[in-house]
């Protein structure tokens, strides 16, 4: 790899195989993420998105190839390295993932209590930084079960920014919100990654949303990459499978009905 | 044929099964070092297993201590031996009865508990998020609590002894009439040190048997409503059957 590459993209992936027993769900996968940008992973459901999420954090390890994250490839790294690594990291699950015997001030402060010995004064003052920059600031002694669905994905926010990371990942952060909770979610992952100059990663379903605030998007089908650049750009396509994706049309190379028999010869003919 | 295929399979799973427990064992003992280094941690999975047990525990103890004493009074009364129910109560408890029904009422009320939160942080992403969080699961979670647990079960068969104990006593001296001083000094004289021995040898292999298939079972359940159910089954039978498995290896080896 030649050193400017290393310098502007935080992440490289190339040449990724991946399998889950017969089904091939990376095949030859290759991807660069540049450094400080919004990238948005889109495709449709079961091609390895979320797949993807987890072999950047190194949960996975992939069958061949290589992920490269700041440099580092994340499937040969010792343990003590890996969780190093992971301290630059931070990661919205799609359930939020709030640990539920403890509240909003504790969940944000987890990471921080168990990762370094910061004075509790100190702590304290952190974690009401990071409740303050998603809104809930007023929510700190709330029970994860008395929160909202957009509250808790913008506390699993705040968690996920706690340790100050060089990378967010954030797995379909939009799935299940009203549009109230969507627009600030959306809002504060745009704000969150300009204002701390981190790079993020969005997996997301949800075209038009993600658009808005992406600098770049990723089509990922049958196990490649079909389609990059920018979101109006990805609308022009010359991919009818990208086109229907960023559109959202029913039929296409997707089609609406899975294979079946003739219609007509299977009402009229016998059984 | 296909039944002896089917049963060689079954065979090899439980062995594979086996192997898979003895190298999470592994892993767990790592981190206790690390676990002990936080005893908030261990002392506060001793009360939810341990201490939350207690009624429990206490409850049975008592009505088992209690028909102990009235079959023991009954078969002794036959030989005129009365007077050797405290004997005969207190070793039953001690070498027998207080470990192996301990544990099975850990892997009920303790061991079910523990694998439905593991399971349950298993089916919400919470062990993931951890791991993400550069925070190890085994070392943060598992471990004070498969500690806990191995701590608990010698405790709480040592209040079942006691109060097994005294439900015999209610019964036999109370209820029936036997001689306290006779039904005290019997069991002072043929109690063992040896017996007691046993039976806290024992539970230690049964507490750390019962939790660490309790922590098992949730930590690698599959991460669904269904799989944290079966879980939660499987680790009350497989405690059940390990523990009288293992009570029949011990008791083998130190007669």
């Amino acid at each position: 790899m030649k050193p400017s590459q290393a310098v502007d993209n935080l992440i490289e992936i190339s040449g990724l195989r991946f399998s889950r027993g017969s089904r091939v769900i990376f095949d030859g996968l290759e991807l660069a993420i540049p450094r400080g940008s919004i990238t948005a992973i889109m495709g449709p459901s079961g091609c390895g998105k979320t797949t993807l999420l987890r072999m950047l954090t190194g949960q996975l390890r992939p069958d061949e190839g290589s992920v490269r994250v700041a440099g580092q490839e994340v499937n040969r790294l010792s343990r003590p390295d890996l969780y190093a690594l992971r301290r630059q990291m931070g990661m919205l699950f799609q359930n939020s993932a709030l640990l539920t015997d403890f509240n909003v001030f504790e969940n944000v402060a987890f990471p921080v209590r168990e990762n370094t010995s910061l004075p509790e004064r100190l702590l304290r003052n952190v974690v009401l930084t990071k409740l303050q920059s998603v809104g809930l600031r007023g929510a700190a002694g709330l029970m994860p079960s008395e929160l909202s669905g957009g509250m808790a994905r913008r506390v699993a926010m705040a968690r996920a920014m706690v340790l100050d990371p060089e990378l967010l990942l954030y797995d379909e952060p939009f799935s299940g919100l009203d549009p109230i909770s969507l627009g600030v979610v959306l809002r504060l992952i745009r704000l969150n990654n300009d204002a701390l100059g981190l790079t993020s990663v969005v997996v997301s379903h949800d075209v038009a949303e993600i658009s808005q605030i992406a600098d770049h998007c990723l089509v990922l089908s049958e196990g490649r990459v079909i389609a990059s650049g920018r979101p109006d750009e990805l609308a022009d396509s010359d991919s009818e499978l990208v086109r229907q994706f960023m559109t959202g049309a029913a039929d296409g190379p997707v089609p609406f009905h899975y294979p079946a028999p003739d219609y007509r010869q299977q009402l009229l003919g016998s059984s | 044929m296909a039944l002896f295929r089917q049963l060689w399979n079954s065979q090899l799973a439980a062995l594979r099964k086996l192997g898979a427990v003895v190298l999470f064992l592994g892993e767990i003992l790592a981190q206790c070092p690390a676990a002990f280094t936080r005893p908030r941690l261990i002392s506060a999975q001793i009360h939810n297993a341990g201490v939350l047990s207690l009624v429990i525990i206490m409850t049975s103890a008592f009505f088992v201590g209690m028909v102990i004493g009235l079959q023991g009074y009954d078969s002794l009364a036959r030989l005129r031996q009365e007077d050797i129910l405290g004997a005969g109560v207190a070793l039953t408890l001690i070498k027998e009865l207080g470990p192996v029904v301990t544990a099975l009422l850990f892997a009920g009320r303790a061991g079910t508990a523990l694998a439905s939160e593991i399971g349950l942080m298993r089916a919400t992403d919470q062990l993931a998020a951890l791991e993400v969080m550069a925070i190890d699961p085994i070392r943060r979670i598992v471990a004070p609590r498969f500690v806990g647990g191995a701590i608990s079960v010698p405790l709480l068969t040592a209040v079942f002894n006691a109060i097994g104990i005294l439900g015999a006593w209610f019964i036999g001296v109370y209820i029936m009439g036997v001689d306290g001083g006779a039904f005290w000094s019997q069991m002072q004289e043929y109690v063992d040190p040896e017996d007691i021995g046993e039976g806290v040898s024992k539970s230690i292999v049964f507490g750390i048997a019962a939790s660490l298939i309790a922590v098992y079972e949730g930590y690698n359940c599959a991460p669904t409503a269904e799989g944290v159910g079966m879980a939660t089954t499987r680790t009350v039978v497989t405690t059940s059957i390990v523990v009288l498995i293992l009570d029949y290896m011990i008791t083998a080896f130190l007669i």
